[in-house]
């Protein structure tokens, strides 16, 4: 039957055709490009608008940017290396770097020494930021405050180890008493190291330990880029135990620890941080016991430390709130009291909730110590307003500096940022 | 045989102060006050000390005394022998005017931004992402040092504009972008121009009452009004047409070249404008994320069921999704107002004489009274903070969840 035709029917195809490749239209970048640029006529418009937009920015700076000049001694210098052209003077930055990431009164021999306290930083922060280091590592994180201190500012080393002593022996007996009670444990471990301070301190003035160990560098000489790190990392790691104290204080049901701390952070919370920084400036010298000298530095540490403990303590009033009320009943109900309850059972699970609200006021504060420059700290934007706008050297190189200054902010914030959300994805405990 | 007794009454031991909780509560808070007061007399003693030792006092006389300085842009009479106490109004009202300005532009650039965010159009969508990512991660106070090196390096000195063979030319004959701010044209009020602006006034509100009237027709007989070009109409027509019957009597004064300077016009500072651009650009990519989550907060569901009514497009955004996504957006943006507001304080840095410019910059340093200036200063900010977060909660109480 199959042979009725064959004769009739030149050709008779036994195998499938082969698929052929979908129109161009309908697959690959094509398709991309309709679905998402062309998908209707005002999105086709926009796209082109945009397209538009990317250019001109490009165009404007990209020319500028690689035509830069890298190795003149100065703005006369770039002018004559461009010779007319339009192009970037970066040679101020390979000039000034120095000044631009530590100040210019700090030893450029020593700068190995903050730049080591960078790096450690990274090494202390780490098993803080990521749980799946070795916990031993936690120890380096606990010895370098005093690490970092004698590092940056050098002098003896037995003021930081004075410290370091009474902290450990202050552990020491908060860990032995904390298991009869909280508050004990906690006054007696404050007692303890305060009387280590005291007797080091004594020591310290009576057997002239002072002798430098390593080249003393006063705090008026710090400055640049490392000075807002230093503000930054310092207040932020300070403000955390005092937010939690202040936004649990907030939640309290004793109404007058209560009102003391709603006082406190609204009052901070409601004026700029520029205003405290003024009180640090001028005012705040005049509350302390008189002769006692707290320098610049320090001040502006206690205001900044204040502020954003406040915004913090905010925060984890939000966590706090957050909690399901059972949360709170069932820590009750197993015969917990109010300390026990609060460390195994409630700010645990706050904080966690907290985390992102806590890194965006780190980001936030760490953008702002920026604003130390108005009161006359060579921070990396004071250093750029004074000093080097001001030389005649670089008096004019405005956009190659603030580029530097704005990247490095950038680098930093964005940074933690994208940390915060890795965080927030590694505790997503809850399989939703 | 047993008799009920109650237990014998506890008589009142030291120790229960610290070991009854009924009691603990009033040491611990009467040890926390005492604690305060302890913590306010140290202070109080050494600021006492310290000024004895420096020979100063407290006194606030100095806000009568003149001034002595001169500040460029006021909006209220101001000269050089006017009061300390004068030019903190100044100050005032220049913060209160650069935070209103910023406040509605960072809005409008933040709604745009976080609308166009959420776009299908990948290119905006990236473009967007960029931006909000720059300004967020880089100082504020960097910003305003970039727009007002912008403002006064890039922008052309008056006397480009002279001569033969400008190097510069108005834009519109109308407005002058100098290095020593803009220019723009200013409004002439001739006789009869308040019966325009009462016009104006007039039809505003019947913009609203014709929307009014519209929803509670639709509400009563189900009649639906078109809304939009009405809407239009009743707030231009009335007044155009006033302003010719009354033969024009609002004119432009041009900003015209004379000397060295501009003359005539409105000059608006250089540095007025780069706090205001800066702090709308800022405060706009903040903006644009929460209007982003507040978007976002609307289940899809929410549209998806408004579709399922059969609500077209632009009804389903204005009568399902907005209102949800506003209660969510409405609190971060009035926190976000209130960050304009503080950190206008950074107009010291530019030369904008805002209250910390002058109450905390100038004055300050020429009467050398730290202490009641920033206390005045401090005073200030906290008034205004505290003002717009009663009214935030008053309007987080009024769109609050109404649940049963």
């Amino acid at each position: 039957m199959s042979d009725t035709h064959a004769e009739s029917v030149a050709f008779v195809r036994e195998t499938a055709l082969p698929p052929t490749a979908p129109p161009m239209a309908a697959s690959g970048p094509v398709l991309w490009a309709r679905t998402n640029l062309f998908a209707t006529w005002p999105n086709a418009i926009l796209s082109i608008a945009a397209a538009y937009v990317i250019y001109l920015i490009l165009a404007a700076t990209l020319p500028w940017m690689l035509n830069g000049v890298w190795t003149a001694d100065s703005l006369r210098g770039c002018r004559e290396v461009l010779d007319g052209t339009s192009g970037a003077c970066f040679s101020v930055l390979t000039e000034r770097w120095n000044q631009l990431l530590f100040g210019f009164n700090y030893p450029s021999e020593l700068y190995w020494r903050p730049t080591l306290a960078f790096v450690l930083l990274f090494v202390a922060a780490a098993p803080v930021l990521f749980f799946d280091l070795p916990r031993k590592l936690l120890i380096f994180t606990g010895l370098y405050p005093f690490l970092a201190y004698w590092l940056i500012w050098g002098g003896t080393i037995f003021i930081p180890l004075v410290a370091l002593i009474g902290v450990i022996v202050g552990y020491a007996v908060y860990d032995r008493l904390v298991k009869r009670n909280f508050a004990l444990g906690f006054f007696s471990g404050i007692a303890a190291a305060a009387v280590v301070w005291w007797i080091g301190g004594a020591l310290i003035e009576q057997f002239a330990f002072g002798a430098p160990m390593m080249e003393e560098i006063a705090s008026r000489n710090l400055g640049g880029f490392m000075l807002n790190m230093m503000l930054g990392v310092t207040c932020v790691s300070l403000s955390l135990p005092i937010g939690v104290a202040l936004a649990l204080g907030r939640q309290s049901s004793l109404p007058v620890v209560k009102m003391i701390c709603v006082v406190f952070i609204e009052f901070i919370r409601g004026v700029p941080l520029i205003t405290l920084l003024f009180v640090a400036n001028v005012m705040l010298a005049y509350f302390f016991p008189p002769g006692s000298g707290v320098d610049l530095f320090l001040r502006v540490v206690i205001m900044i430390t204040m502020f954003s403990a406040a915004y913090i303590a905010e925060v984890i009033r939000g966590g706090l709130a957050a909690l399901p009320k059972g949360q709170y009943e069932a820590a009750d109900s197993l015969g917990l009291d109010y300390a026990q309850s609060m460390r195994l059972i409630i700010l645990p699970q706050a904080l966690k909730i907290s985390i992102p609200g806590i890194v965006n006021i780190a980001v936030g504060l760490f953008k702002d110590t920026t604003l130390v420059s108005v009161i006359s700290l060579f921070d990396i934007v004071g250093m750029i307003r004074g000093p080097i706008l001001a030389s005649t050297d670089w008096a004019g190189v405005y956009w190659e500096l603030f580029m530097f200054a704005g990247g490095m902010f950038f680098i930093v914030c964005y940074g933690i940022s994208q940390y915060s959300q890795w965080l927030e994805r590694r505790l997503a405990t809850d399989h939703r | 045989m047993t008799t009920l007794t109650d237990p014998d009454k506890e008589s009142f031991r030291l120790s229960m102060l610290l070991y009854d909780t009924r009691y603990r509560s009033i040491t611990m808070q009467v040890i926390a006050l005492g604690l305060l007061v302890a913590a306010f007399w140290f202070l109080g003693s050494n600021l006492a000390a310290n000024l004895r030792a420096a020979g100063l006092n407290i006194s606030y006389s100095f806000l009568g005394a003149p001034a002595g300085y001169d500040i460029n842009q006021t909006l209220i009479p101001y000269t050089s022998r006017s009061s300390n106490l004068q030019a903190a109004w100044v100050g005032i009202i220049n913060t209160l005017l650069v935070a209103f300005l910023a406040c509605i532009t960072a809005t409008i650039f933040g709604v745009i931004a976080g609308v166009l965010r959420l776009s299908n159009n990948w290119l905006v969508r990236k473009l967007m992402a960029v931006y909000v990512e720059i300004f967020r991660n880089i100082p504020v106070l960097i910003w305003i040092l970039i727009i007002y090196t912008i403002m006064t390096v890039s922008t052309p000195a008056p006397n480009a504009f002279r001569g033969e063979t400008p190097t510069s030319t108005m834009f519109l004959d109308a407005f002058a972008f100098t290095n020593r701010g803009v220019y723009i044209p200013a409004p002439v009020w001739g006789p009869g121009s308040m019966v325009v602006v009462a016009t104006f006034v007039l039809s505003i509100i019947g913009v609203f009452a014709y929307r009014r009237y519209a929803t509670k027709l639709l509400f009563d007989t189900g009649r639906l009004l078109p809304t939009f070009w009405p809407s239009v109409a009743i707030f231009f027509l009335p007044s155009i047409l006033v302003f010719f019957v009354m033969g024009s009597p609002i004119g432009l004064e041009y900003p015209a070249l004379k000397g060295f300077n501009f003359q005539g016009g409105i000059q608006i500072g250089a540095p007025l404008i780069a706090l205001w651009f800066a702090l709308s650009i800022y405060t706009g990519a903040f903006i644009a994320e929460n209007v982003r989550a507040g978007i976002q907060a609307v289940s899809r569901g929410q549209s998806e069921a408004a579709a399922a009514l059969g609500l077209r497009p632009g009804r389903i955004m204005n009568l399902v999704v907005l209102p949800q996504a506003l209660r969510v957006i409405i609190p971060p943006l009035i926190s976000q107002y209130l960050n304009i507001t503080k950190n206008s304080s950074l107009a010291i840095l530019v030369g904008y004489a805002d209250i910390t410019a002058t109450l905390g910059g100038i004055t300050l340093n020429q009467t050398g009274r730290a202490i009641e200036c920033v206390t005045l200063l401090m005073i200030f900010y906290l008034i205004i903070s505290l003002t717009i977060s009663f009214g935030m909660n008053i309007y987080n109480n009024s769109t609050k969840l109404k649940e049963r």
